[in-house]
């Protein structure tokens, strides 16, 4: 039998913990120390690195599925925002907006 | 009435202020997803406070959802909290990265960290591979406070406000990341290392829990760094 009120407060107990040791890892073990050249060389590429992988896993994923859906217009909205020089917050909005609306029609 | 348009000092996302002010779209969209949370909690018997404390301390909307989903169809509680640590696992590398800009005292670092989630550290990246901590922690503390204050109106019952997908705002986040990536295109290196983690997440979708993409992904940022 699964106690109904003890199993949620373990997991959200261990989970909290194991995520902030996992995201204070770095900056406690390896903070404020200018990091050395040749690793500065991966931090500067693993952002590209992983925006890209955000991109396409939020736009392209659903669960297990590759997917082309509403939120592939919505990202082309964002890109030709890019395109006419609009604002950042601009394109977030505009991909939401198309978005909703291609889901609506 | 003073109808001139109001002009900022500056545009860009830098400072407190700044990264604050740059995540406001993104807070809507965190704030919605993190009701859904709520309701999805409470409607799976974690009651009201577990998943307040949850959004307060786990700040991971993934790892959160995948361990209320998986706890609520029966997976058991390991598997349940094992199933929150790929998605949370990209806090290495993404911490590592911005380690040298943390300063003071382990205990203050511990907790300044907290405020490293995908879009603050998204946001403050100046792009050569270096942080702006002022604007890390005006985005994440913008971001946080939204996350948890939408998981409270979830669980005191804001299922109103209904599906977040029905406004597009799961739209937000990859058009968010997708600008900023942009500005990391100027590099040769940074194309290839943007391809091959792209390529990547996309190619280990079907055949991984979400997360592991990601993850993955983040290997990519050794694409050529033998031969530099």
């Amino acid at each position: 039998m699964v106690a109904p009120v003890s199993d949620p407060w373990i997991a959200v107990l261990a989970v909290g913990a194991g995520a902030m040791a996992l995201k204070a890892a770095g900056p406690v073990v390896a903070g404020g120390r200018a990091l050395p050249p040749r690793a500065l060389q991966l931090v500067a590429a693993l952002a590209p690195a992983l925006l890209a992988a955000f991109v396409v896993t939020g736009t392209f994923a659903s669960g297990r599925s590759v997917v082309l859906d509403e939120r592939a217009l919505g990202l082309a909205a964002a890109a030709a925002c890019v395109w006419v020089r609009a604002p950042l917050l601009a394109a977030v909005v505009a991909a939401a907006v198309v978005t909703a609306l291609a889901r609506a029609i | 009435m003073n109808l001139r348009p109001w002009a900022g000092p500056k545009r860009s996302a830098s400072g407190f202020r700044g990264g604050a002010r740059a995540s406001i779209p993104l807070c809507i969209a965190v704030g919605a997803f993190g009701v859904s949370f709520g309701v999805l909690a409470r409607a799976n018997g974690f009651g009201v406070l577990a998943p307040i404390v949850m959004s307060l301390t786990t700040f991971t909307g993934a790892s959160q959802f995948a361990t209320v989903s998986v706890l609520s169809d029966g997976g058991g509680l390991g598997a349940a909290v094992l199933a929150a640590i790929p998605p949370a696992s990209r806090y290495l590398p993404i911490g590592l990265s911005v380690a040298p800009v943390f300063a003071g005292s382990r205990l203050s670092r511990f907790f300044q960290a907290q405020m490293v989630i995908d879009e603050s550290w998204a946001v403050a990246n100046r792009g050569d591979g270096s942080f702006d901590l002022a604007t890390l922690l005006g985005a994440g503390i913008a971001l946080y406070v939204s996350w948890v204050a939408g998981t409270a109106i979830g669980v005191f019952g804001g299922d109103f406000l209904g599906d977040p997908n029905a406004l597009g705002l799961d739209a937000a986040f990859p058009a968010l990341f997708f600008v900023l990536l942009l500005s990391q295109l100027k590099t040769r290196q940074g194309v290839a290392a943007a391809l091959a983690g792209g390529a990547i997440a996309l190619a280990l979708v079907p055949f991984t829990k979400a997360g592991v993409p990601i993850i993955a992904a983040s290997l990519a940022c050794f694409a050529g760094w033998w031969r530099r």
